[in-house]
């Protein structure tokens, strides 16, 4: 059994010699992750999990990138990317450029998804994607744009249920088990990391979108981002969470407005 | 178990189900006391609908509020909360939950072990877990981390469940407390409050 003061112990190590801040995070899943990493790395003790993250920085990577959660799907939530298709991209599309802002975009699959709807719309010639996660090596697989090829009957259904209307297999080559997407879809996705926690607005935006990445923050660290996001929005740009999130207890709710159904918000000022 | 033991002992009960488990629920819910103390927290497994029409509907078989889990909740007491689809739901330290993306454990998420772990670190002895009817493995390793907590642990009787396999995995494999048909279940809820 590992106790709390141990994850406190560890989390502290981290932060002073690497400088990632873990300590705001969702406490009952971040314990839940260490302990599965701990079991799956078949440490004798908690104290060797300890000094192997304090003295091999390439453990490090694998410790960030193990305990940080990074399962993403094309089109997760159909109805959501309807209204996007919808609602959203209509509205952006009378302005001259499209800046999108994918904060905590993991391997990449909801920023994949949103270039898909641009080229339907045909505004993908005119956006800017900015796909940000704090971890560098789920951002290269989102450089590749190269995933799984069984999970494309899946996706294939939500992108139908999402509205759209092509054959899905058109969007990617099949090779050897994987799909790569097509490179024009990657033209406009600007990648880099960037760290929710400690880095500060980099740009203004149209739309952000923060999908089921503030459950893995405590409450104060959800204002934290709530605000940088607020800072980042234009007046009338829109602001899109996970299914189970809220602004409905931040200081920034005031400003904004929600859409019918899905957690889309508007920036009304 | 002695009427005493019970008394102010629980805070929470964590009922976890997969199939076959929403017909106890339709037969405990109603016999609930209007009037409960503890929390109750419900782990379905279920396909994803994109919708949360079973809240609502189990929301019509009780007057305790029921309401689908949002992330980071305040857990209150004779409240009912209901995991949500394609979520795992955790439990902090503050009585509050946590949703959680990660991986399906036993091909499910929900997972039933993942809420059980969870709640049983929380609330350690003053938790109770049911698992009820299901064709799977789920939950058999979260009871065991339950009562290892100091929790409580029951199983649905296994012939009274459409599907027996999941507590009669669970009844073969780990010292349950009690093992109840529905209207036990109901009983023994409603007695913690006494």
């Amino acid at each position: 059994m590992i106790e709390d003061e141990e994850i406190d112990l560890l989390l502290n190590d981290v932060f002073e010699i690497y400088g990632y801040d873990f300590a705001n995070y969702s406490r009952a899943s971040l314990k839940r992750r260490i302990i599965r990493l701990f079991a799956l790395d078949k440490f004798p003790s908690f104290a060797e999990l300890r000094y192997r993250v304090r003295t091999e920085e390439d453990y490090l990577k694998r410790f960030i990138e193990e305990i940080t959660v990074n399962v993403t799907e094309m089109f997760r939530d159909p109805s959501f990317y309807k209204v996007l298709r919808t609602e959203i991209l209509p509205v952006l599309g009378t302005k001259p450029f499209i800046r999108i802002w994918h904060a905590g975009c993991s391997t990449g699959e909801e920023v994949f998804s949103m270039a898909i709807l641009l080229q339907e719309a045909n505004l993908l010639k005119k956006s800017l994607l900015y796909a940000t996660d704090l971890n560098p090596s789920v951002l290269e697989k989102v450089r590749k744009g190269i995933f799984p090829l069984n999970q494309m009957k899946q996706y294939s259904e939500s992108y139908i249920a999402s509205g759209g209307t092509k054959d899905f297999s058109t969007y990617y080559t099949a090779n050897y088990g994987q799909a790569k997407l097509n490179e024009d879809l990657s033209e406009k996705i600007i990648i880099s990391t960037h760290n929710l926690v400690s880095d500060s607005s980099f740009n203004e935006f149209d739309l952000i979108l923060c999908r089921n990445v503030l459950i893995y923050f405590d409450k104060d660290l959800q204002e934290r981002a709530l605000k940088l996001f607020d800072e980042s929005l234009g007046v009338l740009g829109y602001l899109a969470l996970g299914s189970k999130e809220t602004l409905k207890f931040s200081t920034i709710q005031a400003r904004y407005k929600q859409l019918d159904k899905e957690k889309i918000w508007k920036k009304t000022m | 178990m002695e009427e005493n033991d019970v008394k102010n002992r629980f805070k929470a009960v964590v009922i976890g189900g997969s199939a076959g488990s929403l017909s106890v629920l339709f037969e405990v819910f109603p016999a609930l006391n209007p009037r409960l103390n503890v929390a109750i927290i419900l782990v379905l497994h279920r396909k994803y609908s994109g919708d949360s029409s079973l809240s609502d509907l189990l929301s019509t078989k009780t007057s305790l509020p029921t309401k689908e889990i949002d992330d980071k909740d305040p857990i209150l007491p004779g409240h009912i909360y209901l995991a949500p689809a394609d979520y795992h739901s955790l439990i902090e330290k503050n009585y509050s939950f946590s949703l959680d993306v990660s991986e399906k454990i036993n091909f499910s998420r929900p997972s039933l072990d993942v809420t059980f772990e969870s709640a049983a670190d929380t609330f350690g002895p003053s938790l109770v877990a049911i698992l009820l009817s299901g064709s799977n493995d789920d939950g058999t390793a979260g009871l065991k981390t339950v009562k290892e907590a100091g929790g409580f642990i029951i199983a649905q009787k296994p012939e009274t469940a459409q599907m027996p396999y999941m507590p009669q995995n669970a009844i073969n494999n780990l010292e349950i407390d009690l093992i109840l048909d529905s209207k036990e279940i109901s009983d023994f809820i409603n007695m913690l409050n006494q």
